[in-house]
């Protein structure tokens, strides 16, 4: 059936089928694959009662992508998907849907090697941050950013690009602004509310150049992987090591704050540049 | 404590209701009128999602004293469309994946709008301060300031409501 025909509900966790969640960036391989699995159960079913208006075998039955069920070679006999569902609704007796899961097997652990797979599905980004830091303040401003993903194929490249777009502000925000215990390890110096619990506003954001490399992964619902995490993560260890490379001060706790900027130039006796590469 | 009577226009009509003393301009459009377009986000003026329009100027409903509207226009994200027309802030939303989870989205909506009707053709620097008291947790803002560009933009080829 045509793409616009397809309706996503939103479905109630409390009375579905249990899922796991999604996590582990693996939302859209797992749920993707559960997805195929339901659709092809369910198309099964419609086939079926499809056959049985036509008084064929369900075998010789093909679908045109455009609604239309009809018998292989003979395009003349045919019945279109809402009148083989009707069908099987209203005269067969018949429910047309389809269930599915997508469940990877526990890697064991080779006792030689060591070897195993923990994962089968993570996207892997490279990211370049071009920051300033003001050896005064301790501040540091964003100036450009530029990327490169690869997560398996882009299932719908436009929401490929804006979990990116979004992540990377996420990851921004985590490397430099949130944090629940902003100067001492005591709760009652913790933030309470929005005015204390920072994070970058609009004006803080940078250009952001990104470059999506599509390898379609072999177990992927249409070869996809989906960013996950990946869209976020890359941004904390780039922006450390932009910090080091400004001014010689190696951060290792996030996030990296004006403060501990300071304190490490302090430490070190002033800024120390390191040289471009 | 007793109840008192509040006179409104929301979206061009009359509304009429009973409200507590001290109760909010948000709780009253959402529970006293049942328009669920303005969402509860922080309740303290921070993150900008309870953004509605009193006369044309973005109000913070979630800080704003009901009884103050008296008399007064009040537009919600629910006034923009007309029939199935979309406002072009809403088509410009939609073009450019400015909505993730969407909580925020009316309030930079309503913050956008207020920016239009005042300045039709704001910079980039402009529209940021627009929105700077709206939080956004998922698009990075981008997008959103990418829309609020091109629903200006657009206003030269259509009628901007």
């Amino acid at each position: 059936m045509p793409v616009e025909d397809v309706y996503v509900d939103t479905a109630d966790s409390d009375t579905g089928p249990h899922c796991m969640g999604s996590f582990a960036s693996r939302g859209t391989h797992r749920v993707g694959n559960a997805v195929i699995q339901a659709a092809q159960e369910a198309r099964a079913v419609m086939l079926e009662a499809a056959a049985e208006e036509l008084e064929v075998d369900p075998a010789d039955l093909v679908t045109d992508g455009k609604g239309n069920i009809h018998v292989k070679g003979a395009p003349s006999r045919s019945i279109t998907t809402a009148e083989a569902c009707g069908a099987a609704q209203f005269k067969q007796g018949r429910t047309v849907s389809g269930r599915g899961i997508f469940l990877i097997p526990l890697s064991e652990v080779d006792p030689d090697t060591g070897e195993m797979t923990p994962v089968s599905c993570f996207a892997h980004a490279a990211l370049i941050v071009d920051i300033d830091v003001d050896d005064e303040t301790g501040e540091l401003v964003v100036v450009q950013m530029n990327s490169a993903y690869e997560l398996g194929r882009a299932l719908n490249p436009r929401l490929v690009e804006q979990q990116l777009v979004g992540g990377a502000w996420m990851g921004m925000s985590h490397a430099a602004w949130e944090t629940t215990e902003p100067y001492y390890p005591d709760r009652g110096h913790g933030p309470l509310d929005f005015n204390q619990y920072l994070m970058p506003g609009p004006g803080d954001i940078a250009p952001h150049d990104i470059a999506v490399l599509e390898r379609p992964a072999p177990d992927g619902p249409f070869g996809g992987k989906g960013p996950g995490e990946m869209c976020a993560n890359p941004v904390l260890p780039a922006v450390a090591n932009a910090v080091f490379n400004a001014v010689g001060v190696r951060i290792d706790e996030l996030p990296i704050t004006p403060e501990k900027i300071l304190r490490g130039i302090r430490a070190n006796g002033g800024a120390r540049p390191q040289a471009g590469r | 404590m007793a109840k008192k009577p509040l006179h409104f226009r929301l979206n061009g009509a009359e509304k009429a209701v009973f409200v507590d003393e001290g109760q909010n301009l948000l709780d009253v459009l959402r529970r006293g009128v049942g328009d669920l377009t303005p969402k509860y986000g922080c309740g303290q003026g921070a993150c900008g999602t309870c953004t509605v329009l009193v006369d044309g100027e973005p109000h913070l409903s979630c800080l704003t004293l009901a009884e103050a509207v008296e008399g007064r226009r009040i537009t919600t994200t629910g006034g923009l469309a007309q029939g199935n027309q979309l406002h072009p802030l809403q088509t410009a939303f939609m073009e450019n994946f400015a909505a993730q989870c969407g909580y925020c989205t009316p309030g930079m909506l309503m913050a956008a709008k207020a920016l239009l009707d005042r300045n039709p053709s704001p910079t980039r620097q402009e529209v940021v301060e627009a929105i700077s008291g709206n939080i956004c947790r998922c698009t990075g803002y981008e997008p959103i300031i990418n829309a609020i560009l091109e629903a200006a933009k657009s206003r030269g080829a259509r009628q901007y409501g």
